[in-house]
């Protein structure tokens, strides 16, 4: 029935109703799962994160209309992919912030997501940056509400003591992040 | 609060397979891919306005449209002659509906007699015996009562036998 499914999400993205497309992608740190919208990647799921689950979530935070359509995901794939091989330290996807709660928790995964490969800030340098230097709980709420982690990295931002702080896949994960980016030296 | 509407990719997965059997046996093997096709497009299309308590009884009459869209466009244009694969295709998939009805496969003509019911005893006969639906359950994807999904079937399948008579008077 494989055929019958490409040809069905083909017609469906053809006609404008897919409006969630989803992918699975393995990675070094288990199956990953990445969704788009027509504007733009809209969730990156980490592999401790369960599949259905998240699907269900999109399907009510986003729409019903959601399919799995890889071609709608294959820059994102390349590039994700690219990211953990060593051959990218810059993603340039477009971007779906509609998961985001628009306002203070937006501005700070913007801020976010303009620090440079390598390099680390703090969770009050994040609330600096997002206009509130004061609100450094909120931007570690925002931070832990991330629904493009990764591509948006969090993981960047780590306590101001130089502890390594917390993540959205575990402690472990953003250590082999930051690893891979050579920012833990 | 309504109930949320999952994944149509969930949806898909658990539909597919007994729509796919109705619209064999409601149009034949070779068209039923292009009314599948049809049928889970315009689910795609509708889908963020159905009802999430009630989505095989709405899958089911969006494909039963479908087959009578697909009847009608038939009658519309000259009617080709079957091809000798069609022809044993229709023996292959008459298989299910036959057996139960408590008879060989060979007896393909059964299949053609299906294909001659009025549309909702046809309906009735193949959710029961090609998508093994429970009666209950053939009248919550007709839209109907248990009891008139008993009644269609049960129509349904005298009409088969007094097909069967005739044919077993003409052999002999």
């Amino acid at each position: 029935m494989s055929e019958f499914m490409d040809r069905l999400v083909a017609r469906a993205d053809t006609d404008g109703l897919l409006d969630v497309a989803y992918a699975t992608l393995d990675t070094p740190l288990g199956t990953a799962m990445v969704a788009a919208t027509p504007r733009g990647l809209v969730r990156v799921a980490l592999p401790n994160e369960d599949l259905d689950r998240v699907l269900t979530r999109l399907a009510a935070d986003v729409s019903p209309r959601l399919l799995e359509f890889p071609a709608r995901l294959d820059e994102a794939r390349r590039e994700l992919e690219e990211y953990f091989e060593h051959r990218r330290d810059q993603f340039e996807l477009p971007l779906d912030w509609r998961l985001t709660h628009a306002g203070f928790y937006r501005r700070v995964l913007r801020a976010t997501a303009r620090v440079p490969f390598g390099e680390v800030i703090t969770y009050g340098d994040a609330a600096k940056r997002a206009g509130s230097p004061r609100a450094v709980r909120a931007a570690g709420t925002a931070l832990g509400s991330n629904p493009i982690p990764i591509v948006v990295p969090c993981h960047r931002v780590i306590r101001s003591g130089g502890a390594i702080g917390n993540y959205g896949g575990g402690p472990e994960m953003k250590r082999f992040l930051l690893e891979l980016e050579g920012a833990l030296s | 609060m309504a109930a949320a509407l999952p994944p149509f990719q969930v949806f898909l997965d658990e539909h597919l397979q007994p729509v796919r059997a109705f619209l064999r046996g409601m149009v034949g093997p070779n068209d039923a891919d292009d009314c599948l096709q049809e049928t889970f497009l315009a689910a795609l299309r509708a889908y963020p306005r159905a009802e999430a308590t009630n989505l095989r009884s709405w899958i089911f009459t969006i494909a039963r449209r479908k087959a009578i869209d697909h009847h009608r466009s038939r009658r519309r244009r000259p009617q080709p002659v079957g091809e000798p694969e069609e022809l044993i295709d229709r023996q292959a998939s008459a298989g299910s509906a036959s057996s139960a009805l408590g008879m060989s496969a060979r007896h393909s003509e059964i299949w053609t007699a299906v294909a001659e019911l009025p549309p909702s005893q046809r309906a009735a006969v193949v959710l029961r015996f090609a998508v093994d639906l429970r009666y209950r359950e053939v009248g919550e994807a007709l839209g109907t009562s248990e009891e008139a999904a008993r009644q269609s079937v049960h129509e349904g399948l005298k009409k088969l036998r007094a097909r069967a008579d005739d044919l077993k008077e003409m052999a002999r």
